[in-house]
């Protein structure tokens, strides 16, 4: 029987790929790419509680996250172009113009 | 009669700031015209409220406004005229007239002629808030107000350098400020903590509540309060040993030592002893030691003026050894006697003073008395004025001073202090002899300011008509003296002589004439002819013991002074620097070094701050399952 701590499991070993993702890669879109990965292992765990609790709201709330998420995708793959275009790079460690 | 209380007061202050308009810019003669028309108008006022309060024998009592009220502590902004302080107005306001006017024609080459007479105006307000107040806060704010004018005024010529204390014993004009402030100081902290005591125990400031709750006080309580508060006053009338900073205040410009210095702010002490009367003559222990003080003050100071070599600062001497003869008085429960010896002293010493402006305008600033002489002859109404006044200050009948004078002496008599009479007799034959070896010297005898090339000169015309009043009531006011008396025990215990001391007045009086006399005729035989210089008394040790003030201006510096320079210089270089200073240095040190270490945290690329955030993050994340394992 797949229980509750299976599903939390799985979404605590996407969000670590996703961490690790977002902690080792350079490039920009690859780093889109991992907090995506993040997400998806919080919608996992909403939707698993809700279930396991029979409260809908976990479920809403995973919603919710997919909906911000595909707004948040819409405007940052438009800043990347943006950027891309300006800066010919997506590489973070040629961006670091900020150095204090 | 209300309206006349506040024009006498604040006549002044408008003066003060009128002339202070104008401080910044050059000379301007009107500023003077205006200021002395202003204390003019003041010192009407006081005569006629005088006069209203003599033929009514009623106070006139205004309350301006609260000025403190917080809790049980209420103090308003409240002022009386009643038959003290309208003495103390008349007298105050009279001799700044004079002393305004004067400066016009003294200050006429100084570059600061407006500021000068905005401090004096400020001067004559702080003087009259003294003397007015109903209650003890207010005197006390016009008795710092009166230090600070002081101070302002004897440093006026601040940009003097220091020099040795051999070239001048009072180093330098802001020395001698700083001086007279820091001294007052000490004194005003008796004061306080006087007024602290009169409030802690009776609840009230205001003269008539704590005086109406003297029989519910103890003893203990009244003897320290009296104690506290003649220490303040010992400061601001410069006794003993607070007295050093008097001689030295001559640095100030002479009308500032004819008015402050002479005739008002030191007695401002004389004034709070007599204003406080009640207070006084319930601590009997507290009144003997006053005017065994004054006594010795008296003595002590005439003494230093037997052999001082400079003008301003005999006359200096001679004012602390009278302020002596008035506490002696006080002291000795003849309050209306001290209070009258005030107004009289105030007259003649004011005179005596701006006679020695005169001479020190006339010599180009030289005050020494041994390079003047024969000044008579380019001088005359300026000899006529210091010989009047001199024979004032001599108690020579009929003038003034001998009507003061003697009575403060038959009241030691009359007291059965007969030690503190003697020496006040003996003070009287040397207050005789200095006064008229410092006449005799600058005016009579060899011309030796020639050798100087100084060209002597008299005074302006209406600089001497100014002084004249000044001369006249030298000479007058003894005649008043029992006039006075009717006038002021309407408020001041009455202090009659007995039966024995008044069948023994004549031979008393005869007594101290006959001294004061052969005061004047050894100081004939010695100076009148011309200066003749012994080395061997010069030499001689009393001579020098006096010439050096007992070399207690040494020893203040040796003992005071320069300890508590290297306390401060210790303080300064091992506390200040190495403890303090060090741990605020520490304390930006760390938060500095701190952000210029994590600045490298700060490398602009963001998968840096990515794996910060992140590790940021686990680390709160272990916190908190830490922080839920073991709570």
């Amino acid at each position: 029987m797949i229980g509750l701590n299976h599903y939390l499991i799985v979404a605590g070993l996407l969000f670590a790929i996703g961490l690790i993702g977002v902690i080792r890669r350079r490039n920009l879109l690859m780093l889109f790419f991992a907090t995506e990965i993040m997400l998806n292992a919080a919608n996992v765990a909403f939707a698993a509680i809700s279930h396991y609790y029979n409260d809908l709201s976990g479920q809403m709330f995973a919603f919710f996250i997919v909906a911000i998420a595909a707004s948040e995708v819409a405007i940052g793959l438009g800043l990347l172009i943006l950027l891309y275009k300006k800066q010919g790079t997506l590489d973070l460690d040629d961006l670091a113009t900020m150095k204090g | 009669m209300e309206s006349l209380v506040y024009i006498a007061l604040f006549a002044p202050l408008v003066s003060s700031l009128f002339a202070g308009l104008f401080a910044m810019s050059p000379r301007q003669t009107f500023v003077g015209v205006v200021s002395s028309l202003l204390l003019f108008v003041s010192f009407v006022s006081s005569v006629l409220l005088g006069y209203h309060i003599a033929t009514t024998g009623a106070n006139v009592h205004v309350t301006m406004m609260d000025w403190i009220s917080v809790a049980d502590l209420h103090i308003p902004f409240g002022f009386m005229a009643d038959q003290v302080s309208v003495t103390m107005m008349v007298v105050v306001t009279l001799v700044s007239t004079v002393v305004h006017i004067y400066s016009i024609g003294y200050m006429d080459h100084d570059k600061s002629f407006n500021r000068f007479f905005s401090y004096l105006s400020a001067f004559v307000f702080s003087m009259l808030v003294l003397v007015m107040s109903d209650n003890f806060a207010g005197l006390f704010i016009g008795w710092e107000g009166v230090g600070v004018c002081s101070w302002l005024l004897i440093g006026f010529w601040y940009h003097k350098p220091d020099v040795s204390r051999e070239e001048n014993p009072s180093i330098s004009p802001s020395w001698a400020a700083n001086e007279a402030f820091i001294m007052n100081r000490i004194a005003d902290l008796g004061m306080l903590v006087g007024l602290f005591i009169i409030f802690w125990n009776t609840g009230s400031l205001q003269y008539d509540v704590v005086f109406s709750q003297i029989p519910n006080l103890a003893p203990a309580v009244l003897t320290a309060a009296a104690a506290a508060l003649f220490i303040g006053a010992m400061g601001k009338s410069a006794q003993f040993p607070l007295h050093t900073w008097l001689t030295d205040a001559m640095e100030g410009p002479t009308p500032v030592s004819a008015l402050i210095h002479a005739a008002t702010m030191v007695t401002a002490g004389v004034f709070l002893v007599i204003r406080a009367n009640p207070i006084f003559s319930v601590t009997p222990e507290v009144s003997y030691f006053i005017a065994a003080l004054g006594t010795f003050v008296a003595f002590f100071a005439a003494s230093m003026a037997l052999v001082n070599r400079d003008l301003k600062r005999i006359i200096a001497f001679s004012t602390l050894s009278q302020l002596g003869y008035m506490f002696a008085a006080a002291g000795l429960g003849a309050y209306w006697i001290a209070l009258f010896h005030l107004a009289a002293h105030a007259f003649f010493k004011a005179l005596l003073f701006l006679g020695a402006g005169n001479v020190m305008h006339a010599m180009h600033g030289e005050l020494d008395i041994f390079k003047m002489g024969g000044l008579r002859k380019k001088m005359g109404w300026t000899y006529a004025y210091m010989g009047l006044a001199s024979l004032a200050l001599a108690g020579i009948p009929p003038l003034a001073g001998f009507f003061s004078k003697d009575a403060i002496i038959e009241t030691a008599f009359n007291e059965g202090t007969l030690i503190l009479w003697a020496m006040l007799v003996i003070t009287a034959g040397m207050t005789a002899f200095y006064s008229f070896r410092q006449v005799f010297l600058t005016f009579l005898g060899d011309e030796r300011y020639k050798e100087f090339g100084i060209h002597p000169h008299e005074m302006y015309g209406f600089v001497l008509i100014a002084m004249s009043p000044l001369a006249i009531l030298a000479v007058i006011a003894g005649f008043f003296r029992d006039w006075f008396n009717s006038f002021i025990i309407h408020l001041l215990p009455n202090y009659e002589m007995s039966e024995h001391t008044h069948h023994l007045a004549l031979i008393l009086g005869a007594i101290v004439l006959v001294v004061a006399v052969s005061g004047i005729v050894l100081a004939y035989i010695k100076y009148a002819k011309g200066l003749q210089r012994s080395e061997k008394t010069e030499n001689g040790f009393i001579y020098k013991l006096l010439a050096n003030q007992y070399y207690i201006p040494k020893i203040y510096e040796a003992l005071i002074t320069k300890p508590y320079a290297e306390i401060s210089k210790l303080m300064w270089t091992k506390v200040d620097i190495r403890i303090v200073d060090a741990t605020v240095d520490g304390i930006a040190k760390t938060i500095y070094k701190s952000g210029d270490g994590s600045r490298k945290m700060q490398t602009g690329n963001l998968s840096n701050y990515l794996n910060w955030m992140a590790g940021g993050a686990l680390v709160l994340l272990f916190i908190t399952v830490a922080s839920y394992v073991i709570g």
